[in-house]
């Protein structure tokens, strides 16, 4: 082995040592065993051999910063490609009529994020600041960063993530699709009634303004994480903020025309596409493959596999008990509540998933699956009109995987101390602030989703006309229909109104 | 016995439907059409280039009664489908010659109902 690495030394290049070492399969083991024999080989007084053992040192440590780096962009490309399962399962769950339009939001939406998080989102993010916010580097990635230098060698403004050994670039690009996942959240519980640049707009807001800041407290070294809240790849940071910015917009825009009958009772709106919206599931099932152990940020092969298993298991258990509970409360196995048990225990264990051991994944993720299905339930009898189910799952969830964190974490299970969960002696103390946490982010971005949404509203306005809403939004804010040349059924809403006609508000008050 | 064919905005067919019921007709065939009336259409367009589209979606009922109960469909549908706007649809009423139901082989009246 060793004769081999100084062959490839002598050659030069990281990547011709790394492809002669036959990449990242056993070698990884033998580069342990590569630096304790230079450590005994290093008595000789071969003054040759001691420059090499040096360069040989320092490329097991540049080769560590080549694998960590590959496995954040890998796992970054993961959860980018989650785009297309959000916008699959949106436009699936949604009526054919608005299927551009949610399409076009899903596919605009990253674009939007990747400026708005480029422009100031990870400076206030992650640049040193104060607890609340950040406020060195602000803009454009500007400010000095020695990365992939780690801890103390570290010398740059954003030490908040310099236990990372990656480049900064490596760094802002795996935070910025997190960022657009939240974006896109917001997208499912408005849908089928925003003016498409209304969504637009709270978009930028959101990445730029509001996701960061309240991921400033939890993963930019902020007053939260300074008081002990864990939320390893973002129940809290992500799911929940998304779920109330989508809440907040829900508040404004009110239901869809014909959701809710005159006697107060929901009608089912049926989605048009599940084919769509099963596929979009599994896209976000495998996304999440990155998202959560990818949140190590470093290609440790324990914790990412633990990790990997914490989260299919809980995605597992959801979908099976979201589709038993449905089952009997509903009477059949709804295949929206399948879809939505899967992301709900996934969406449960995104927090956890690097704290807890496999039997509690399968808990945590099996009571996100019960949950989701009365939350979704809930939300229709309150009036709150969210066409995807996104508030069961983010919301709902979002705050359980954060809460579930305080009941079953265990100490360093992946070599992180968060302490011990209440159920494993560790008292209310973890829970405590972990209540405090999604309290406080819940708070925060709902106040400032609630001011983002009332600006655009005033100036952009909010809502589509009440004809342009009938007719399908794909043909008034784009000009044109997703299946042009099929025959769409245009009855498919209300289709058996109880108690009298569908309560539809009047048209002069409409669009607004 | 009459034929009423009924066309009608697409999202005031629940409420057609529930107006019909309430004056006790309840057989009826409803059929997905394009027409066009003096509703205006609208421009359509796939990757920048343009096209009319002047046929817009309707639904059509179909719905055979007695002589007695034509006043009280059309005035369920009228009731149900009007918005005041232009678009809101039409009902045309033609007389009807026979009616068979295929089960029992009742003709006329009988079959109807």
């Amino acid at each position: 082995m060793l004769s081999r690495i100084k062959r490839c030394l002598r050659g030069g290049g990281l990547i011709a040592f790394l492809a002669l070492s036959g990449g990242f399969g056993p070698s990884f083991v033998s580069a342990e065993d590569a630096t304790v024999a230079s450590a005994t080989v290093q008595a000789p007084a071969d003054g040759g051999l001691t420059e090499k053992l040096a360069a040989i040192e320092q490329g097991l440590a540049d080769r560590k910063v080549v694998a960590d780096t590959l496995w954040v962009l890998v796992t970054a490309f993961l959860v980018f490609w989650m785009n297309a399962g959000f916008a699959l399962v949106e436009s699936g769950m949604c009526r054919a009529k608005n299927a551009v339009n949610i399409l076009s939001k899903n596919f605009i939406v990253f674009a939007v994020s990747s400026l708005a998080f480029y422009v100031l989102g990870w400076g206030l993010m992650f640049g040193d600041g104060n607890g609340f916010m950040g406020l060195k580097g602000l803009f454009m990635l500007s400010g000095a960063d020695n990365s992939p230098a780690t801890g103390s060698a570290y010398q740059g403004v954003y030490s908040a993530i310099n236990w990372t050994g990656v480049p900064l670039s490596a760094k802002f690009f795996f935070q910025l699709v997190f960022a657009g996942t939240a974006a896109t959240i917001v997208s499912g519980c408005v849908a089928e009634r925003i003016k498409y640049i209304s969504f637009i707009a709270f978009s930028f807001l959101l990445v730029g303004f509001a996701y960061p800041i309240t991921g400033k407290w939890i993963w930019g070294g902020g007053w939260l994480a300074q008081k002990g809240f864990w939320d390893f790849a973002g129940s809290t940071a992500v799911h929940t903020v998304g779920g109330v910015a989508g809440l907040a917009g829900i508040l404004l825009l009110g239901p869809r025309l014909g959701k809710y009958r005159a006697d107060g009772t929901a009608n089912g709106i049926p989605g048009h596409n599940l084919t769509a919206a099963t596929l979009g599931c599994l896209i976000l099932w495998l996304g999440w493959f990155g998202f959560n152990p990818g949140s190590t940020m470093a290609a440790d092969p324990g914790a990412i596999s633990h990790i990997l298993n914490t989260t299919n298991l809980a995605a597992a258990a959801g979908l099976l008990t979201a589709t038993i509970t449905a089952w009997i409360l509903l009477g059949k196995p709804d295949l929206g509540m399948t879809i939505n048990g899967c992301l709900a225990g996934l969406v449960a264990i995104t927090a956890p998933c690097a704290y807890v051991t496999f039997p509690a994944a399968l808990l945590i993720g099996g009571i996100g699956g019960v949950l989701v299905v009365f939350a979704v339930l809930f939300f229709d009898k309150i009036k709150i009109d969210d066409p995807v189910g996104a508030l069961a799952v983010h919301l709902t969830n979002g705050v359980w995987g954060t809460l579930a964190v305080g009941l079953f974490a265990v100490d360093k299970i992946t070599g992180v101390g968060t302490g011990n969960g209440l159920f494993y002696g560790g008292g209310f103390k973890l829970l405590g602030v972990q209540i405090l946490g999604s309290v406080s982010v819940i708070a925060f971005t709902l106040v400032v989703s609630l001011i983002f949404w009332a600006i655009v509203k005033a100036t952009l306005g909010m809502r589509v006309t009440r004809d342009e809403e009938i007719r399908g939004l794909d043909i008034d804010e784009h000009g044109m229909e997703a299946y042009a040349g099929f025959q769409i059924y245009m009855t498919e809403y209300g289709l058996a109104p109880v108690g009298g006609k569908d309560s539809e508000p009047e048209p002069a008050k409409a669009g607004r | 016995m009459k034929l009423i064919i009924a066309m009608v905005q697409p999202h005031k067919v629940a409420e057609v439907k529930k107006a019909l019921d309430d004056a006790n007709i309840h057989l009826m065939t409803v059929t997905n059409v394009l027409g066009s009336g003096r509703q205006k259409g609208y421009t359509e367009s796939f990757r920048g280039a343009k096209m009319e589209v002047n046929l817009l979606k309707k639904v059509r009922f179909d719905i055979a009664v007695n002589d007695d109960f034509v006043e009280p469909a059309i005035g369920a549908i009228t009731k149900a489908a009007r918005s005041g706007n232009i678009g809101d649809g039409k009902i045309f009423v033609v007389p009807l010659e026979q009616c068979v139901r295929i089960r029992t082989g009742e003709k006329g009246s009988a079959a109807i109902g």
